[in-house]
């Protein structure tokens, strides 16, 4: 047993989304598929663990694996076929939602389900199986997959659907990249009559409004969401706006050929017609002592939003912070972290009260909360219950680190007593206990025995992995 | 030797990563407590690995498992180093300081002229820094990042009739450590040469004379505020500056006649 290093020339610090982490890796980006085997390859002879990389946005350490190899999938970005006529589409895993919705929306097509920005790749999106403001509608992306091509670390490539390879197809999406590396992906597109969004936005004033609105809305609209100020309490608790937006019924968009164009969709490149947008963040940096707020206020400003019904396009209401170039650099150097709890509906009055109450207690109130409806899935490490999501940020000092760490824990406590779930594209703090009281020993066995399968080898491994998994 | 890996780091739990060759004693050993306090995950190296187990057990009690890692080394075994140092950055997760205190003082007296023991001083406080320092220089170099220390000694500073070959060896790696940093600080790397005094540690235990000794544990806390403030050569404990630039400025003729 010699291992061969390798070229320090591949060598690269990498961070997560929001700059709150860094990793020094062996970096590889790999063209085609025989490339990615060759990674798989080079690993095995220098005795090291390969992470698999798409965009980078996941807030915590998906994608990264410190002093190991990262495979960045970004430069396998091909639309490989598309069918306007059934709007089926199959990817590289590189292709970005932007890459993705630009190419089939002139078309009348629309991407059933997009995260909350569209810089996210195809591969990173399946390997924690993203959801949408419509997830309690539609289901998460890997339900909109009809079937995938797959490299194992072995050399060997599979093919998956929800039928061929059933285990595998529900245990790879959502498998956090660890089971093997996506080639090729087909997905069903959504026929759209307009690029335009109903959207409908009003204040509810407390937490039972806002449950409730939400509850209510979810099932009838395309879209619902919600905005949730984390910073109010007593009576107010709970308060914010709710969101909704649907679809144009064929024929109600006078002229859909317009506004179906990728130009028509994006923002301008100036804000309130003066700043150029990349320098937003500069603007932002000062007022992050209460950032969410002022994000709401620019992001409905930005949007036109006001109470009422207002058309706006589809990227503008699933994309705004993309708009917003860096916006993330306005939590200043330390980053900023996200924390995303979904509780079943029938606990989630109280461990809601319950979280808000301790942050306010704890002096370390999120600014931004969002909120979602959800349905459970089938895949094997799913996030999913029938309830209720709550994102929440938290601005990362040199000052606050351990009391925001120790706050966490104790947050955890409240979910998992309330029975709720986490997800790992976000959470950054998770403990191995904690995923394994959530996710129950039995489903964490059969990912393993999954794992034993199509990574002998044990060549798969991220700092998220080891971190939630043990290595 | 575990092949297990060090805790990673989360974005409220950073942790910096240090591998400390000759860490099994004296200053070395003083080092890796203080480090490990300062939230540094450290890689140990040494020949006694016991030692290095027992300080490693010690951190990890302290701080929490996955903190502190030993590796049996000898710094002489030089064709191990390259895929050793792939290792433990992997063990470690990453790299962010290297520090090199590795060396030997074998006493000759001033009569005596022993080949053998000067080769082998020279191959530990020297041969084996360069083998130690030059993969961590690449490696820093090529992330714009990063931090190496070499234990120099007040010794190197001058050449004198009880210690030659000690002498010689740390003022190779004096000269050294000063070219390196000439390369790599417009790299974004820091280079700092330590040059302790005397140190309460067995390898000055016989020595005959020695003044202002400090213990180890003084000698690490100097160290790492020198790391901290990006120094570039620092004495330990600072009086030995001055002590030393008299020293360096004795006239030869004078310190030819001196019987230390
Ligand atoms: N004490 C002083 O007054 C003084 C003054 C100036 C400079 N220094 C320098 O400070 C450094 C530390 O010395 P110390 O006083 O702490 O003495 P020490 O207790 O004897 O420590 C020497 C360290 O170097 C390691 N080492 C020696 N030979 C090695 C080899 N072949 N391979 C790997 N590791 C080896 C030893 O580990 P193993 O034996 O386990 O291998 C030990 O951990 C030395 O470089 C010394 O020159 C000391």
């Amino acid at each position: 047993m010699n291992p061969q290093s390798l070229p320090f020339e591949r060598l690269k610090t990498l961070e997560n989304f929001g700059h709150s982490l860094q990793a020094q890796s062996y970096l590889y980006r790999p063209t085609n598929v025989e490339q990615m085997n060759e990674v798989f390859k080079q690993a095995k002879q220098s005795g090291l663990t390969v992470a698999l990389r798409g965009a980078g946005r996941s807030y915590n350490d998906a994608a990264l694996n410190g002093g190991g190899i990262v495979m960045d999938i970004q430069d396998m970005n091909r639309i490989v076929e598309w069918n306007p006529e059934t709007g089926l589409i199959t990817c590289e895993p590189g292709v970005t939602l932007q890459k993705l919705w630009q190419h089939i929306l002139p078309d009348g097509w629309w991407p059933p389900v997009v995260s909350g920005t569209m810089t996210t790749t195809l591969g990173g999106c399946l390997g924690m199986n993203i959801h949408g403001k419509n997830n309690f509608k539609m289901g998460t992306i890997g339900e909109q997959v009809v079937e995938f091509k797959a490299l194992l670390p072995t050399g060997a490539e599979i093919t998956c659907s929800p039928k061929l390879n059933g285990d595998l197809f529900h245990a790879m999406i959502s498998g956090m990249g660890m089971l093997g590396v996506f080639t090729a992906i087909t997905l069903q597109m959504k026929r759209v009559y307009s690029g335009m969004l109903n959207v409908h936005a009003w204040n509810v004033p407390n937490l039972e409004s806002h449950i409730q609105a939400l509850t209510e809305n979810a099932p009838n609209n395309n879209y619902t969401v919600g905005w949730l100020d984390s910073t109010a309490s007593g009576a107010g608790m709970g308060r914010g706006q709710l969101h909704t937006a649907n679809y144009l019924p064929e024929g109600e968009d006078p002229n859909p050929k317009k506004t179906l164009q990728v130009a028509y969709q994006t923002l301008p490149a100036t804000m309130f017609g003066v700043f150029p947008k990349s320098i937003i963040h500069y603007f932002m940096a000062p007022f992050m002592i209460n950032p969410g707020v002022w994000l709401i206020n620019t992001a409905k400003y930005i949007a036109g939003m006001r109470e009422g019904h207002h058309p706006q396009s589809h990227a503008a209401f699933h994309f705004l912070l993309d708009y917003v170039p860096n916006w993330e650099l306005a939590y200043g150097r330390s980053g900023l972290i996200q924390y995303q709890s979904f509780i079943p509906k029938e606990t989630v009055r109280e461990a809601w009260r319950e979280i808000l109450t301790l942050t306010q207690k704890r002096g370390l109130p999120s600014y931004l909360g969002v909120t979602k409806r959800h349905r459970p899935d089938k895949f094997l490490l799913s996030h999913a219950v029938d309830g209720f999501s709550l994102a929440l940020d938290f601005k990362v000092t040199q000052g606050n680190r351990a009391r925001l760490s120790a706050l966490l824990q104790e947050l955890d406590q409240i979910v998992l007593e309330a029975g709720g779930r986490f997800y790992f594209a976000k959470n950054s703090e998770t403990s191995p206990e904690t995923a394994k009281r959530y996710l129950g020993e039995e489903t964490i066995e059969r990912f393993k025995a999954l794992k034993k399968r199509t990574d002998p080898n044990g060549l798969l491994e991220s700092d998220l992995y080891r971190r939630v998994f043990g290595s | 030797m575990s092949n297990s890996r060090l805790t990673s780091q989360t974005p409220l739990k950073s942790y910096r990563r240090a591998l400390l060759v000759g860490a099994s004693s004296g200053i070395g050993a003083a080092l890796a407590h203080q480090l490990a306090e300062k939230g540094y995950q450290v890689a140990l190296l040494g020949r006694r690995l016991e030692m290095l187990e027992a300080i490693c057990a010690e951190i990890n009690q302290k701080h929490g498992q996955g903190q502190a890692i030993a590796f049996a080394h000898d710094v002489e075994d030089t064709e191990q180093v390259p895929a050793l140092f792939g290792q433990i950055v992997k063990q470690l997760g990453g790299l962010d300081t290297i520090i090199y205190n590795a060396g030997i003082l074998l006493p000759v007296t001033v009569t005596e002229f022993d080949t053998e023991k000067d080769l082998q001083m020279t191959q530990i406080n020297y041969l084996g820094a360069l083998a130690w320092l030059n993969p961590a220089a690449a490696y820093f170099q090529t992330l714009k990042t990063g931090q190496i220390v070499g234990i120099g000694s007040v010794a190197g500073d001058r050449g004198r009739v009880g210690a030659p070959a000690y002498n010689a060896s740390k003022a190779a790696l004096h000269t050294y450590l000063e070219a390196l940093r000439n390369r790599l600080t417009r790299r974004g790397v820091h280079v700092l040469t330590v040059k302790p005094g005397f140190v309460a540690t067995a390898m000055i235990k016989d020595s005959p004379r020695t003044l202002m000794v400090i213990s180890p544990e003084a000698a690490a806390a100097g160290i790492y505020r020198a790391m901290q403030s990006h120094q570039q050569t620092v004495y330990v404990p600072f009086q030995w500056a001055l002590l030393m630039q008299v020293i360096r400025h004795i006239p030869s003729f004078i310190f030819r006649r001196l019987s230390f």
